[in-house]
């Protein structure tokens, strides 16, 4: 009995020490330092090449597109509006531009599209394959005209979660990222209600709330620290999860 | 944790026992924030995609707070101690894979030799467990133990690593052939649980069976080095 005591006291204080060490800002700045080098390490290995998503084949899809998060805008503007096929809404391109957008649905249509087959992992880790299409964030970005130094695309969205408008970023490599589209439809179909409608961003490299639903505008900064809660997005901001999704 | 020479005598090299703790740590670490990380989603796929129960082929059950890092339901945590403690666990078990090449524990201790295969020597040792009886002459290891440390070493544990990698979008982007190896993401998730286990299953017997067989000189062994003349 006492060797058992023991050992659950051994267990005890072992979680306890984790915790101690979970809370500490060392242990916060050493696991920053790690995403840091996840981040650099996947850019590089791909020596030579763009490290792209993989595309499926269309006979890969789901059946259907999990919806997760926000499933929808709680407000009667949204319900008009997607009743309507949302004629007034609009993409604003601001920040460090040199000509500042605001692109209509119809606007984003008219550009050239990209269709993807890709695979979209859930940081809780289940997954869903879909079919996208979209211009490229790179082609919006170049009519608006990228100034120097701006390192990050902060992208604001339409909904609301637990009280918080959710918003994400990245950094300029993804923005500019071949795979990284403005999806405007989903299994050729346009985008429904539950994965972002009608603009969803497609940031193929990194998990799931990565992809901001209901997307409004993307502002070009140069630093994410007077933005909400400055770590760069909605769930690193206050579920601590990374703000380098890519593993 | 480099594989400096060792004098001649030791049981445990240096190399050897500087990974073996790292390694249990690491591992532990490990597996209890992976509890925490299955308990986000707790359905199993096969292939590359899955997220409704009827395309699981398992599903597992909640894990308890007590057996969790941190001891809470937290995935952001969770997958904190998770992505830094593999790096501990891969770059700890390259090194020590070097040290051992070079030192020759793999070659004179885990591999095994031919006539080891024997169904007579195997069903041997196979009895000498049964009785408990742990004494052995020779080899530092027999045969159970060659064949159980080298399946762990460099079977269960790099295929951890690898199932972690194909997990991370990142990496995949960087490395798309690594996640056809497995099948597909989902199939990878669920390998790398099933691994999880087999692992869990091997601490269960090693602990077992360390305890069985001189538990304070096996343990304080594995700090000191030992003697190499004593058998176990």
């Amino acid at each position: 009995m006492k060797r058992r005591n023991f050992l659950v006291g051994i267990g005890a204080a072992f979680l306890a020490g984790c915790k101690e060490i979970g809370d500490s800002k060392w242990f916060e700045a050493l696991v920053d330092t790690a995403e840091g080098w996840h981040r650099g390490i996947h850019r590089s290995l791909g020596v030579g090449r763009i490290p792209m998503a993989p595309e499926y084949e269309r006979a890969d899809i789901s059946p259907f597109f999990r919806g997760n998060g926000s499933l929808t805008v709680d407000t009667d503007e949204y319900r008009a509006a997607l009743a309507a096929g949302f004629p007034d809404w609009r993409l604003e391109v601001t920040g460090m531009v040199d000509t500042p957008l605001s692109l209509s649905l119809e606007d984003i249509r008219d550009l050239p599209q990209r269709t993807q087959i890709t695979r979209h992992d859930c940081v809780e880790g289940w997954s869903a394959i879909g079919e996208w299409t979209g211009p490229q964030l790179s082609d919006i970005l170049a009519m608006a005209g990228v100034q120097e130094g701006a390192q990050f695309a902060v992208f604001t969205c339409a909904d609301n979660l637990n009280g918080q408008d959710y918003y994400e970023s990245c950094d300029m490599d993804d923005a500019m990222h071949p795979q990284t589209i403005v999806a405007h439809m989903l299994n050729g179909e346009v985008l429904p209600e539950i994965n972002g409608a009608p603009l969803r961003l497609r940031l193929e490299r990194q998990l799931g709330y990565k992809h901001p639903k209901y997307l409004t505008g993307v502002r070009l900064v140069a630093s994410l620290d007077d933005i909400a809660g400055g770590k760069g997005g909605y769930w690193e901001d206050r579920g601590g999860y990374q703000w380098y999704a890519g593993i | 944790m480099a594989g400096t020479p060792e004098k001649p005598g030791k049981r445990h090299a240096l190399g050897t026992r500087i990974w073996h703790w790292v390694n249990a740590l690491s591992v532990i670490i490990l597996f209890m924030s992976g509890l925490n990380i299955s308990n986000g989603h707790r359905r199993l796929y096969w292939g590359d995609w899955g997220f409704a129960p009827e395309h699981a082929w398992l599903t597992v059950p909640r894990f308890p707070d007590w057996a969790t890092i941190p001891g809470y339901y937290s995935l952001a945590a969770a997958r904190d101690w998770h992505v830094l403690f593999a790096w501990v666990f891969a770059v700890g078990l390259l090194v020590f894979m070097i040290s051992a090449i070079r030192n020759g524990h793999f070659r004179r201790d885990l591999f095994t030799r031919l006539a080891e295969w024997r169904p007579a020597n195997i069903w041997r040792d196979i009895r000498a467990h049964l009785k408990l009886k742990f004494e052995h002459e020779g080899a530092k290891f027999n045969f159970l133990q060659k064949l159980a440390y080298s399946k762990v070493i460099f079977l269960l544990l790099p295929l951890m690593i690898f199932s972690g990698m194909v997990m991370s979008p990142g990496m995949e982007a960087a490395w798309p052939w690594l996640t056809e190896l497995f099948g597909g993401r989902q199939s990878a998730r669920s390998i790398h649980f099933i691994c999880a286990w087999l692992l869990f299953a091997f601490f269960v017997v090693h602990i077992l069976l360390v305890l069985l067989s001189g538990p304070a000189r096996q343990l304080a062994d594995m700090i000191t080095g030992g003697r190499e003349d004593e058998a176990a």
